[in-house]
């Protein structure tokens, strides 16, 4: 192997230019040759990774600028979807307006939830701890099960909170609690709560085991007095790297909310109540097929998740400096 | 027992605080499993039992009714229940599997090697962490259409390969293998696809799993979206679905599919957690 290494350096040797070093396309061939194996390893995934996530946000940022059907040659419209978007597509604006009163609430929530659940249960004997984890981390994985809150919050007196409301004298007649837009957002925050600890707890879980014990021991000796300054001037710095990861999670899931929100409140949503960037979106694209508006919809979405994420990221790099 | 009991207190820990925190943690625990544990708890309700008013939590005569009935209801539909379940396995299987080795091949030249590109080529895996599939939804059913690929496996399984969250937790935790074994391997001549297969991907195997897991939160609960309309090619996730929407006569059967689909996650959790939690410590962002 050594060998044939050493053919190849010596036998490719590229002319060299008048100072004697070799031209920078030349350096570039020798190195792609040197990694050929390296590039092999690498081409079946990136290729698809480039066919499946970057060209599609490439083109969709490129259609968003046409009128586009799907049956005729796209039209050139330049920034008409995204005006028509911003002052004639009332409902646009709601869906705007629930996603990010959604993504303010939810998002810190959740992230301060998946850290708090991971702290505690991080406190726990080894048996205990695991047994936790699995309570919390149970409902992001059990596949969509989630449909269980519409029995919970049904709208007839067989649904579990009417139930219990009225046995309790709390209420006379059942609510509709998913038909109402004035339960409805809050109802579905609660079940995206419910669903939101997952990768990040997990992440968050992990890192506090490994965060160095002997940081504590020094930290008492210097004079940190209980938990909270403990928690605040030792554990969330050598924490760092994953709080960033788990942002990440947090914030592209809070943004993104769409499943949820149309199996329990229906799609439309009754008043749009429940409705949001990604239905909007999904409204447009695969049912009235305007592919150029839907586009434009989305570039929307992914400047607002990019924006987002990279602005936290941003601020977490100063937590502990 | 008392003394072992103090002698064990951690260091700036007051018993008071302790046991606020656990009253906490034990109210929002609950808070966690009694959806779950009012659905497995349903799907054994017999059908007197579903219509109690007031509701109740817990089954008092538990019956297997609702889980025959299931396969007795959808055996005389046009699709009949196990190939909804079929299908669903087949899709995570298959997906999981490629996006295994797939990412593993990827993520080895960019945890151990410098070469050109690297940079760039992992910036843009962790770019893509920050926004969700739906953006690239629309060019992707053009993609798919162009491709044929609409209303087949492959738009669900071939797309998964190239998921990033996998990518990324693979090359953070093959970060920790040792460079020196690496360069042994090297030295006695290995290739770098020997390397890999050989060396590599032996020592990450809490890694897979925690890719599984992913996966499986990903692929179980797919219900085929927009890019699957055939009937029998349906997943599960769509056939429970169908069975919620209608209404309250099918609320045991419903719990019953319910069950049937979290048992398989949430089992293949509990066998693998603490090699989860092990790719999770490396799952960091380094700037």
């Amino acid at each position: 192997m050594q060998k044939t290494e050493m053919v190849n350096k010596t036998g490719s040797r590229p002319k060299r230019t008048p100072a004697g070093m070799p031209g920078k396309w030349e350096l570039f061939v020798r190195d792609m040759k040197r990694d050929k194996h390296l590039y092999v390893l690498l081409s079946p995934y990136m290729l698809l990774f480039l066919l499946f996530t970057v060209f599609p946000v490439i083109i969709s940022i490129f259609f968003s600028f046409t009128n586009f059907n799907m049956l005729e040659f796209p039209q050139w419209v330049g920034w008409e979807n995204y005006s028509k978007l911003l002052w004639n597509d009332d409902v646009f604006l709601i869906g705007l307006k629930n996603t990010i009163i959604f993504s303010v609430v939810t998002g810190p929530i959740s992230y301060i939830a998946c850290f708090v659940f991971a702290w505690l249960i991080n406190e726990l004997n080894p048996k205990v701890r695991a047994f936790m984890t699995l309570i919390f981390f149970a409902p992001s994985i059990s596949g969509n099960v989630f449909f269980i809150w519409q029995i919970i919050f049904s709208g007839d007196s067989y649904g579990i909170m009417n139930g219990f409301l009225m046995k309790t004298g709390i209420l006379y007649e059942p609510i509709l609690w998913l038909q109402d837009p004035k339960y409805m957002l809050a109802i579905i925050m609660l079940v995206q709560l419910w669903l939101s600890l997952g990768t990040s707890f997990l992440a968050f879980i992990a890192g506090l085991q490994t965060v160095d014990r002997t940081l504590y021991e020094a930290g008492a000796i210097d004079g940190v007095q209980n938990r909270w300054q403990e928690l605040w001037y030792i554990t969330l710095p050598s924490m760092r790297p994953q709080l960033m990861f788990g942002a990440v999670i947090q914030i592209t899931a809070s943004l993104a909310v769409a499943e949820v929100a149309t199996a329990l409140a229906g799609f439309p949503s009754v008043q749009y109540g429940a409705h949001t960037i990604v239905t909007h979106l999904m409204d447009y694209g695969t049912i009235r097929f305007e592919m150029g508006y839907a586009s434009a919809i989305a570039t929307v979405l992914f400047g607002l998740m990019l924006g987002s994420n990279l602005l936290v990221q941003k601020l977490l790099k100063r937590v502990g400096e | 027992m008392k003394i072992a009991l103090r002698m064990k207190r951690k260091i700036n820990r007051s018993w008071q605080v302790d046991i606020l925190l656990f009253l906490l943690l034990g109210g929002f625990g609950a808070f966690m499993a009694v959806p779950l544990i009012y659905v497995i708890n349903n799907a054994f309700k017999p059908l007197d039992e579903l219509f109690i008013f007031p509701p109740t939590l817990f089954v008092r005569n538990p019956t297997f009714e609702n889980f025959s009935d299931l396969f007795q209801v959808m055996k005389n539909s046009w699709v009949p229940f196990s190939r909804y379940i079929f299908n669903t396995v087949f899709i995570t299987a298959a997906g999981t599997f490629g996006h295994i080795i797939l990412a593993s091949a990827a993520a080895y030249p960019l945890a151990k090697h410098k070469f050109r590109g690297h940079k760039v080529l992992f910036t843009v895996i962790v770019l893509s962490l920050m926004f969700s599939p739906h953006v690239t939804a629309i060019p992707n059913y053009m993609i798919m259409s162009t491709l044929g690929w609409l209303d087949s496996y492959q738009a669900i399984i071939i797309p998964a390969f190239a998921y990033p969250l996998g990518l990324y937790l693979m090359k953070q935790f093959m970060e920790q293998i040792p460079d020196a074994l690496l360069e042994a391997a090297k030295m006695d001549g290995a290739s770098e696809y020997r390397i890999f297969i050989q060396v590599v991907m032996p020592l990450v195997k809490p890694a897979w799993l925690t890719l599984l897991i992913l996966m499986m939160q990903m692929l179980w609960g797919t219900d085929g979206g927009s890019f699957i309309y055939s009937e029998q090619l349906k997943t599960m996730h769509y056939a429970m679905g169908q069975i919620v929407q209608g209404g309250i006569a099918r609320a045991g059967v419903g719990a019953a599919v319910a069950v049937i689909m979290m048992t398989v996650p949430i089992v293949t959790f509990v066998l693998s957690q603490s090699n989860v939690i092990q790719t999770m410590a490396s799952s960091g962002m380094k700037d």
